[in-house]
C-alpha cells in the first residue's frame, strides 16, 4: 500500500483532518488530480525550481506566515478556518438572531453550493490566466510574488474544495472535480465568470488584476465572512488575511511602474516615455479604466433577486455587516440608483435587499480610491500635476443596467459614435497592448530589475531585493 | 404559522353493526346496500345531511361495506345500491359541509370518495361483483356520480325523478367524483349532449335519460322493485365471479403514543417539527403459508392482508390528520425471503382460483394505488436492514426519490430483489405497472428489469442504481447527509407546487379514465374551488342557499 498523501503532516489544517474519514476519502481522490492540474496548468517552466514561499501552517500569529524555499508541487496547501466564535448567531436577513448553521441547511443547499463554486472557480482560473507570466518577469522578486499569489490562489481553491467535500455530499465532490476540469479561456469548458477567461499577457495587466480583480474577491469574501453558514464564514475570514498580499502586489506593482515613468519623464523632460522604454501615465490610466471596469462587472447586476434571496436567507451579508450596520433586516430601506430611462439618467428607489450587489460595489469603489490616491502621491512626489482617476461606474460595463448604453468616463450618456471616437483615448487599443508586451523581457539576475519598472522599496520577509527568491 | 381549523378524523374504520347511513343485507348472491342517511349524523357538527346527501362518514361506511362484501360475503355477485327515502336517491355531497370545511379537507374528501367509486368498478372487473344502481328518486351531483360508478343504472320513471349534475349551473364548481369523465368515457354520452346535461340544474329524466345513455333503463313505480330484482338476478349470474370461504375482517389493532401509530406490521412516526413522517412496513415474522388453503386459515392475520390493511389505515391518517407533513420516508424491515414466500403463496392461490387469495392480492394493489394518489413526497430508503423485495419493492417504485445505502463497512449490504409481483401484477391508474411507468419509453431498461423479476436476483446497491431501480446509491459517509439535505430542501418548497410536480411525474404515458378522473379533480376542480367565483364572498358556492346571487369575475382564463 502506498503511503497516502492525505495526512495532517502534508496538509496543514485546523479541521481535524486526521479524524475526518469523509474528508480523507474525498481528498484521496481529489488531491492527485489537483497536483496533475497544478503541473499541467500551473506556472509554466518553474515547477522544479525552489521558490521562497510563505506557507500557512496554522491560524495563529506565528503559524500563518512560515517562509521557506520549496518546489511548488510540494507546497503544503492547507485547510484553515478562522477560530469559531462560540454562540454565533446569524447576523442578518429573515433568519436574523437564530443560531448559525454548522451543517448546510437543505433548503439552501443549491444556493450555497452555487456561491461556493462560483467563488472557488475564480481561484484556479487566475492561476491559469497567469501561467505564462514567469517567462517575462521583471525581477526575481516579482517572479516570487507571482508564485506566491499562485500558490495562495491554489490554497483558496483548497478552502472552497474543503467546504464542497465536507458539506455537500457527492454533488459537492463532483463540483470539486469540476473546478479542476474547467479551463480559463477554453471554448468548451470555460471558467464560470467571463473576466477569468481572458489571459493575462503582460505584467502591467497582472498588477492591475491583483489590484482590481483580486479586490473584488476581497469584497465577496467580506460578504461571505458574514454568512450564516458558519464553516463558510470562518473559511472566508481566514482567506481575507491572505488576500491582502495579492493586493499589496498589485498596488505596489502599479506604483513602481508609475515611479519608473516619472523618473523617465524627469530625466528626459517629456510626457511620452515610450522612446525610453517606459509606460506613459496616460497608458496606465487606460489600463486602469479597463481593469477597474471589468472588475466592477464581477459584482453582478445592480438589481438582483438572487442577491436579495441570499441576504434574506442569511447566506451572504453586507461587508462588515456586524461591525458597520445597526439594522440587519433591510426590509424597509431603499437604495437610490441611477438608471437609464427614455435615453436619460433618472433616479430609482430600489428595495435595499435587491441592491445588495450595488452596495458591495460601492464599498469596493471606495477602497479603489485609496489605491489611486497612492499612485497620485507617487506622481506628485516627482513634481508632476498628472492625476489618475477612476472612471464612473457606468463606464465600459458589460454586465448590468449600464451595459446596454454608452457612457464617457465621467458617466454621462453618449452615443456609440462618440464612444467609438474616444475609444483609443479611454481604453487600451491593440497598439498599446503590443507596446506593453514588447517591454516584457525576462530578468532573472538577483538584484536586477527590468527598465520599465522601478525596483521595490524593500524585499520579502526582511530579505533584501537582491535575495535569491527563486533558485533557477 | 397560522392556526388552521382542525378537522380530525378519529378512525377510518367502520362496521355494519354501527352504520349510521347504510343498511346492508345479504340474500344469497345478492347484497342490498340501502342509503339511509341520518340527517344529524354528520361526521362534523354544523350541517344537516338532508336529502340523502353525504359527507365523509357516509362514504367511509360505503367503502367498508364494499370491502366487507368482498371478504366476508364471497358468495355475493351483485350489489344493489338503493335508497330508503322517497323521491330522492341521493343529493350528492352536502353543500353546507363543503362550505364549512377547509380546502385541504375538501380535496382529501373528494379523493377518498373517488377512490371508493373506482373500487366499485374494480370489484366488478376483478371480483365479478356487479353493481346495480336502483335510483328510486332523483340522483343529483355526487348521487348520480355514485350511480355512474355502478355497472347498471335503473331510474324510476315518475315524471319527476331525474339524474343530474347541477354543480356548474348551481354551485359554480365541477362534479368532484368523476361525473363528467364517466358520462363521456364510460357511459359514452355524446359530448354536446353531455354539455347540455351538465349545465342544466334539474338534469334529465325519463326516456330521454335512456336515449342519451345517462341511465340504462327506466321503470314506473309499480314495476320498479320487480325490475330491480330481475336485473339483479341476471347480473348476479356472471361467470367471472368465483365464490369461496368468508373471512371476517377484525378491527385493526393499533397502539398510539402521540407520535407513533404502532400496528403489528406497520409503524407510522410523525415528526411535526421536521414536517416529515416515517412509515415502516415489516416483513412477516415467521415463514408464511405457501398456498391458498393455509392462507385462508390465517384469514385476516395473513401478512399479505394484515400488513396492507394496516398500511392503508396509516396512509389515511397521514393524509387526513397530518396535512402539514410534507414528506414520508418509506422503510421496510425484516426478512426478505418471508416477504417473497408470502407473496408467492398468495399469487399461487390466485392462480388456483382461491377467492380469498384473490381479494388479498386486489387489496394489496388498491393500497399501493392509494399511496400513488397521496399528496406527500415519498422517499424510499434502502438500508441493510430493509426488505424492498417483490410487493414491498413497489414502495420504492412509487416513491418520488429513493436512495440506497452502500454500506461498504457493514456485515451485510443493502439490496433490492424483484419478483413476479413486479412484472404486470400491480398496474397503476395509468394501466401500466410501476416498472413500466418508471421505464416509460425505455424498452431496454424495462426488459432488463423484467428479466430480474424472473430470476429474483439479489441486487447490490450499485447494481440497483445501474438498473435504474433507485435514484441514487450513496456510501455510509454520504448517505445520512444526503438524505437530510434532501428532506430539508424538499420541506422548504411550495406544498402546492410539489403536489403538482409529483402528480405530473408519477403518471407518465397513457391516460385512462382513472387518471383523467384524478387528474381533472386535482387540477381543475381544486383550481375552481380556490377561485373567488366559487368560494369568494360573491362566489356561487358561498351564496348557495342564501338570498344573494353570485357575482362573477367575467374573465375567462
Amino acid at each position: 500500500m502506498t503511503l497516502s498523501a492525505i495526512n495532517s503532516e502534508k496538509i496543514p489544517n485546523n479541521v481535524h483532518l486526521s479524524d475526518d474519514k469523509r474528508l480523507q476519502r474525498a481528498l484521496e481522490r481529489w488531491q492527485p488530480k489537483f497536483i496533475d492540474w497544478w503541473k499541467g496548468m500551473g506556472p509554466e517552466g518553474f515547477q522544479e525550481k525552489d521558490v521562497y514561499l510563505r506557507t500557512a501552517v496554522s491560524v495563529d500569529r506565528e503559524g500563518w506566515a512560515h517562509f521557506d524555499h520549496v518546489r511548488m508541487p510540494e507546497y503544503r496547501w492547507g485547510i484553515f478556518l478562522s477560530e469559531a466564535e462560540p454562540g454565533r448567531k446569524i447576523g442578518f436577513g429573515d433568519n436574523h438572531e437564530r443560531d448559525v448553521w454548522q451543517e448546510v441547511p437543505g433548503e439552501h443547499r443549491n444556493a450555497l453550493r452555487r456561491l461556493i463554486v462560483t467563488q472557488g472557480d475564480t481561484e484556479p482560473a487566475s492561476v491559469e490566466q497567469q501561467r505564462l507570466l514567469g517567462q517575462t518577469c521583471p525581477s526575481l522578486y516579482d517572479l516570487r510574488n507571482l508564485f506566491q499569489v499562485n500558490v495562495e490562489e491554489g490554497r483558496h481553491l483548497w478552502a472552497m474544495v474543503y467546504l464542497l467535500q465536507s458539506y455537500f455530499g457527492r454533488d459537492g465532490r463532483e463540483e470539486a472535480e469540476g473546478l479542476l476540469e474547467r479551463r480559463s479561456g477554453d471554448v468548451d469548458k470555460p471558467r464560470i465568470l467571463t473576466t477569468f477567461n481572458e489571459p493575462i499577457a503582460d505584467w502591467l495587466s497582472f498588477f492591475m488584476f491583483t489590484n482590481f480583480t483580486d479586490k473584488d474577491g476581497k469584497y465577496q469574501l467580506l460578504s461571505l465572512a458574514e454568512s450564516g453558514f458558519d464553516p463558510l464564514a470562518r473559511t472566508a475570514r481566514f482567506m481575507l488575511t491572505e488576500e491582502a498580499h495579492h493586493m499589496f502586489v498589485g498596488v505596489t506593482g502599479v506604483e513602481r511602474v508609475v515611479r519608473r515613468a516619472c523618473e523617465m519623464m524627469k530625466e528626459h523632460d517629456c510626457d511620452d516615455v515610450r522612446p525610453y522604454g517606459g509606460v506613459p501615465l496616460t497608458l496606465i490610466q487606460k489600463y486602469i479604466n479597463f481593469w477597474y471596469t471589468s472588475s466592477l462587472d464581477l459584482f453582478g447586476s445592480e438589481k438582483s433577486s438572487n442577491a436579495a434571496n441570499y441576504f434574506a436567507a442569511g447566506l451572504k451579508g453586507r461587508a462588515w455587516e456586524m461591525k458597520k450596520h445597526d439594522e440587519h433586516l433591510c426590509l424597509n430601506d431603499y437604495y437610490t440608483m441611477t438608471c437609464v430611462e427614455d435615453g436619460r439618467l433618472t433616479q430609482e428607489d430600489v428595495p435595499l435587499r435587491n441592491a445588495m450587489n450595488e452596495l458591495l460595489r460601492d464599498n469596493y469603489i471606495d477602497d479603489n480610491e485609496k489605491s489611486v490616491q497612492k499612485w497620485n502621491r507617487e506622481v506628485k512626489k516627482h513634481g508632476f500635476d498628472f492625476e489618475f482617476t477612476l472612471p464612473s461606474k457606468r463606464f465600459h460595463r458589460k454586465v448590468g443596467i449600464y451595459s446596454t448604453h454608452r457612457f464617457n468616463p465621467e458617466g454621462n450618456l453618449i452615443d456609440q459614435e462618440e464612444f467609438n471616437a474616444h475609444h483609443d483615448e479611454w481604453l487600451p487599443n491593440e497598439d498599446d497592448r503590443v507596446y506593453v508586451r514588447s517591454l516584457m523581457k525576462q530578468v532573472t539576475q538577483p538584484g536586477q530589475c527590468a527598465n520599465w519598472i522601478a525596483p521595490p522599496n524593500k524585499g520579502i520577509n526582511q530579505n533584501p531585493f537582491e535575495y535569491e527568491y527563486v533558485k533557477l | 404559522m397560522a392556526k388552521h381549523k382542525v378537522e380530525k378524523i378519529e378512525s377510518f374504520e367502520r362496521h355494519p353493526k354501527s352504520y349510521k347511513h347504510w343498511n346492508l343485507s345479504v340474500d344469497g348472491p345478492i347484497a342490498s346496500l340501502e342509503l339511509d342517511v341520518a340527517e344529524d349524523g354528520g361526521i362534523f357538527a354544523g350541517y344537516s345531511l338532508k336529502l340523502n346527501s353525504y359527507d365523509l362518514g357516509v362514504d367511509l361506511e360505503l367503502a367498508d361495506a364494499v370491502q366487507r362484501i368482498r371478504f366476508e360475503h364471497p358468495e355475493v355477485s351483485c350489489v344493489v345500491i338503493s335508497a330508503s327515502k322517497d323521491k330522492i336517491f341521493c343529493a350528492g355531497a352536502n353543500i353546507f359541509m363543503l362550505g364549512a370545511t377547509s380546502h385541504p379537507f375538501k380535496v382529501n374528501f373528494c379523493k377518498f370518495t373517488n377512490e371508493t367509486r373506482c373500487t366499485l368498478e374494480e370489484a366488478s372487473r376483478e371480483s365479478g361483483i356487479r353493481f346495480l344502481c336502483a335510483s328510486n328518486g332523483t340522483a343529483s351531483g355526487g348521487g348520480y356520480e355514485l350511480a355512474l360508478a355502478c355497472d347498471e343504472i335503473g331510474l324510476i320513471d315518475d315524471g319527476n325523478s331525474a339524474v343530474s349534475l347541477p354543480e356548474v349551473p348551481l354551485l359554480g364548481v365541477l362534479p368532484g367524483t368523476g361525473g363528467l369523465t364517466r358520462v363521456t368515457d364510460k357511459r359514452k354520452v355524446r359530448r354536446d349532449l353531455a354539455d347540455f346535461f351538465s349545465s342544466v340544474a334539474e338534469g334529465v329524466r325519463g326516456q330521454r335519460a335512456v336515449d342519451w345513455g345517462l341511465v340504462d333503463w327506466i321503470a314506473p313505480k309499480s314495476t320498479f322493485e320487480n325490475t330491480i330484482k330481475e336485473r339483479a338476478n341476471i347480473l348476479a349470474k356472471n361467470d367471472t365471479h368465483i365464490s369461496g370461504d368468508p373471512v371476517v375482517l377484525p378491527p385493526i389493532e393499533v397502539a398510539l403514543d402521540g407520535i407513533h401509530r404502532d400496528y403489528q406490521y406497520v409503524r407510522l412516526s410523525i415528526d411535526p417539527i421536521q414536517r416529515s413522517a416515517k412509515l415502516t412496513v415489516r416483513a412477516p415474522l415467521e415463514a408464511p403459508p405457501t398456498a391458498g388453503p393455509s392462507l385462508r386459515k390465517q384469514g385476516a392475520n395473513a401478512w399479505v392482508l394484515r400488513a396492507f390493511r394496516e398500511l392503508d389505515d396509516a396512509i389515511l391518517h397521514l393524509r387526513m390528520n397530518h396535512l402539514e407533513i410534507a414528506l414520508v420516508e418509506l422503510h421496510t424491515e425484516g426478512r426478505a425471503e418471508f416477504v417473497l414466500e408470502a407473496e408467492k403463496g398468495m399469487l399461487k392461490g390466485v392462480e388456483q382460483g382461491d377467492r380469498f387469495a384473490l381479494e388479498c392480492f386486489l387489496h394489496m394493489r388498491r393500497v399501493l394505488k392509494r399511496l400513488d394518489m397521496t399528496s406527500k413526497t415519498f422517499l424510499g430508503l434502502v438500508t441493510p436492514s430493509s426488505c424492498f423485495v417483490g410487493c414491498l419493492a413497489e414502495l420504492l417504485f412509487l416513491s418520488d426519490r429513493s436512495y440506497i445505502l452502500d454500506d461498504l463497512e457493514g456485515e451485510e449490504n443493502s439490496s433490492i430483489q424483484l419478483s413476479a409481483f413486479n412484472d404486470g401484477k400491480a398496474p397503476m391508474a395509468n394501466g401500466l405497472t410501476r416498472l413500466e411507468t418508471r421505464f416509460y419509453g425505455n424498452a431496454k431498461a424495462l426488459e432488463t428489469c423484467l428479466e430480474l423479476c424472473q430470476t429474483s436476483k439479489i441486487l447490490e446497491p450499485e447494481e440497483a442504481e445501474r438498473a435504474g431501480l433507485v435514484t441514487f446509491c450513496r456510501d455510509d459517509i454520504d448517505f445520512p447527509d444526503e438524505v437530510r439535505l434532501f428532506v430539508e430542501e424538499r420541506i422548504a418548497m411550495s406544498p402546492d407546487a410539489l403536489t403538482g410536480m409529483e402528480a405530473n411525474l408519477r403518471w407518465p404515458g397513457p391516460e385512462t379514465m382513472e387518471t383523467r378522473i384524478f387528474g381533472r379533480l386535482t387540477a381543475w376542480q381544486n383550481w375552481i374551488f380556490t377561485r373567488a367565483n366559487a368560494t369568494g364572498p360573491e362566489g356561487a358556492l358561498t351564496n348557495y342557499g342564501k338570498p344573494t346571487n353570485p357575482a362573477f369575475d367575467p374573465r375567462r382564463c
